[in-house]
């Protein structure tokens, strides 16, 4: 799909740039002539939100560091000097603090659209691979962007955070030390955190121009997961993909606007407007929601580096899944096996995110008691989070790769421009299908 | 390609030779760059360790007569939280007694003070698991409770029960007078 061009320039200066910066012929066959599948739904305009997102970060970021004073003693009033004295200050730390919640939700979307639709799959892995990237790099810039104000939320969460690289045997103290500029969380910590928060966004960036480079090479997998055969499958990229997208994003600034007028501190955590108090850590600490399925499996396990591996290893068994997976079919539309297994797989995500909310103790179900398994009773967080941790692993480790040799397929189609003329999700596409195959 | 190339340098290798010059040159030049970027890399790493300054550790003195009996104060020792604790001897009791129980990270109460001062209880307030600051006088065993992931401490803060791997941090400490005492 790459390579050949359709591009002309069409003025003098045009044609001038073009045989010596050609952006415009870039830009136009990336962005505007890029021949998209024609059956792509909302799912997949979460790639266009995101953009958006990375782009409300970068913006609104770096007019909060012409006025943030990345000092222990000053962070904290500086933060509030913007919400009170600087001109529409609060509104830009609202967009920045909820921008980067909606940057989440859009991001985990756009995953278990990936993972719904077999996006993963050859000969897409590194583009997959890519988006792991951009996911790692986020958390990182979110984690450090967090400990910013100040705040015992943004204190504490820090101490957290940089004791698990402490888990690690040999190296781990020397490591949070010299993360750390000293023996505690303390002023170089976060002078260095501001500074790695203003660069990573960029880094981001240039990673997602990978991502993208990497997307227009094989170009876009699509709700069938049929490749694209003829040009009859596919619409330009403008105007039938911009206006979708742009709909979308619509309905997606609607939401956020919901959020930054209406709601600016629903997805924080009050305590994080006490200032960071080195002594005393909030009774009951939790990190952004969006942290909070990993933050689970964390405390899932009763051995400090077990926990640090078992986190780390949620995330590191995305980068490997393209190999895991043993199934030739791509959507999951055409595998009802493994789409059940995939909602529950979603339901455990949930799950965990709820347990990390909750302390290890606190009971699932109010009031109850029953017995006591190993270190808590059966009824607590810390169980259920255990369960849900197993289900997670399970799901990528034993039921991905068994389901794919075992299962049956429901008949696929032969091009995408069949199932669009006749809509499978409303049932499996007729023997007809199959039997033309071959 | 060697074939076509005409000139002082034949290929270097066609009889199976030792490197030449040229190779000594190369092999050289790039061991030279990979020192100097493996050189220049430290400085750039090592910035981020604690500063001179940083380092430079203060030890403060904590005056006792502050603390009531069955109670405990906090201050701050290198940018962390030092628990100065005043045991009660049922307290001291349950602290004994546990020595006998099956622990993580087995020390006995008496290694855990000076001798003499049971009432004495000096740590550094950080959990051993990831940090947090455990909080006075909750959880199972009346020592701490860390509230980040539940790790419970008895009241000789060594850990009974929870994530964290090891007891609480006894620091070099010493009396410099009955209710005085030098830290670090
Ligand atoms: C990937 C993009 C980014 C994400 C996910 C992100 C995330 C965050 C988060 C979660 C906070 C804490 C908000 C709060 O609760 O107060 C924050 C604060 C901050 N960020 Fe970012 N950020 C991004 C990009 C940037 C960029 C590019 C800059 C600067 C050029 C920047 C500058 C700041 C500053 C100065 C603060 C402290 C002020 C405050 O707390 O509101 N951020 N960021
Ligand atoms: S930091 Fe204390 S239990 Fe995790």
């Amino acid at each position: 799909m790459s390579g050949h061009s359709t591009y002309e320039p069409k003025t003098g200066f045009e044609r001038w740039l073009d045989v010596r910066l050609p952006i415009i012929r870039m830009t136009y066959d990336t962005a505007l002539n890029f021949p998209t599948p024609k059956n792509l739904n909302y799912w997949w305009t979460f790639g266009g939100i995101l953009a958006l997102c990375l782009g409300i970060q970068i913006v609104t970021g770096v007019i909060l560091a012409m006025h943030y004073v990345p000092q222990v003693d000053m962070a904290f009033n500086s933060v509030e000097r913007i919400m009170r004295d600087v001109n529409y200050g609060w509104l830009i730390r609202y967009m920045h603090a909820n921008g980067a919640s909606m940057f989440f939700i859009a991001v985990y979307i756009h995953m278990f659209r990936g993972l719904y639709y077999g996006s993963y799959k050859a000969p897409r892995e590194v583009l997959w691979i890519l988006g792991c990237i951009i996911y790692l790099l986020m958390m990182a810039t979110a984690f450090m962007g967090y400990v910013l104000p100040w705040g015992q939320m943004s204190f504490h969460g820090a101490v957290v955070i940089t004791n698990l690289l402490g888990a690690l045997p040999v190296v781990g103290n020397a490591i949070t030390t010299w993360l750390w500029g000293g023996f505690a969380v303390d002023d170089p910590t976060l002078n260095r955190f501001f500074s790695l928060h203003y660069l990573l966004p960029f880094v981001i960036a240039g990673v997602v121009a990978l991502h993208i480079w990497a997307l227009h090479v094989p170009g876009n997998n699509n709700p069938t997961g049929v490749n694209v055969k003829s040009e009859a499958d596919t619409v330009p990229f403008h105007p039938y993909y911009t206006v979708k997208d742009g709909f979308a994003i619509s309905v997606f600034l609607l939401m956020f606007g919901v959020f930054v007028f209406w709601m600016p501190n629903a997805l924080g955590h009050t305590d994080n407007y006490i200032p960071a108090n080195p002594l005393v850590t909030p009774q009951h600490i939790v990190p952004e929601w969006y942290f909070l399925p990993f933050y689970a499996i964390l405390r899932a396990v009763p051995n400090k580096l077990g926990g640090v591996l078992l986190m780390f290893g949620a995330i590191a068994v995305l980068f490997v899944l393209p190999w895991i997976d043993t199934s030739k079919v791509r959507s999951m539309r055409y595998r009802p096996t493994i789409r059940l297994y995939f909602f529950i797989f979603i339901l455990t995500c949930l799950v965990l995110g709820f347990c990390g909310a909750h302390e290890p103790a606190d009971k699932v179900i109010p009031g109850v008691t029953t017995f006591t398994l190993g270190d808590y009773d059966l009824n607590t967080m810390v169980w259920l989070s255990r369960i849900a941790a197993l289900y997670y692993f399970a799901y990528f480790l034993v039921i991905t790769p068994l389901v794919g040799l075992t299962e049956t397929p429901l008949p696929v189609p032969d091009s995408i421009s069949e199932p669009v003329l006749s809509h499978p999700a409303s049932g499996p596409i007729g023997t007809a299908a199959a039997s033309k195959k071959g | 390609m060697s074939d076509t190339v005409v000139g002082a340098n034949p290929d270097p290798h066609a009889s199976g030779d030792d490197p030449n010059r040229r190779d000594f040159i190369h092999i050289a030049a790039g061991a030279a760059a990979v020192g100097a970027v493996v050189g220049l890399a430290w400085p750039l790493i090592d910035q981020m360790n604690p500063a001179g300054d940083t380092l430079a550790l203060s030890s403060i003195e904590v005056d006792l007569s502050k603390v009531v009996q069955g109670q405990q104060i906090v201050v701050k020792w290198r940018g962390k939280p030092l628990f100065v604790r005043y045991r009660t001897p049922k307290e001291i009791a349950e602290a004994v007694a546990g020595d006998h129980a099956d622990l993580r990270d087995p020390q006995t109460d008496e290694a855990r003070h000076k001798p003499g001062k049971p009432e004495w209880l000096i740590l550094v307030g950080v959990c051993t698991h990831l940090g947090c600051v455990p909080n006075f006088g909750l959880g199972e065993y009346g020592g701490w409770l860390c509230p980040c992931h539940g790790s419970v401490y008895d009241t000789s803060g060594r850990i009974r029960k929870g994530p964290a791997p090891k007891n609480l941090a006894v620091p070099t400490y010493n009396f410099v007078s009955d209710t005085k005492i030098k830290v670090g």
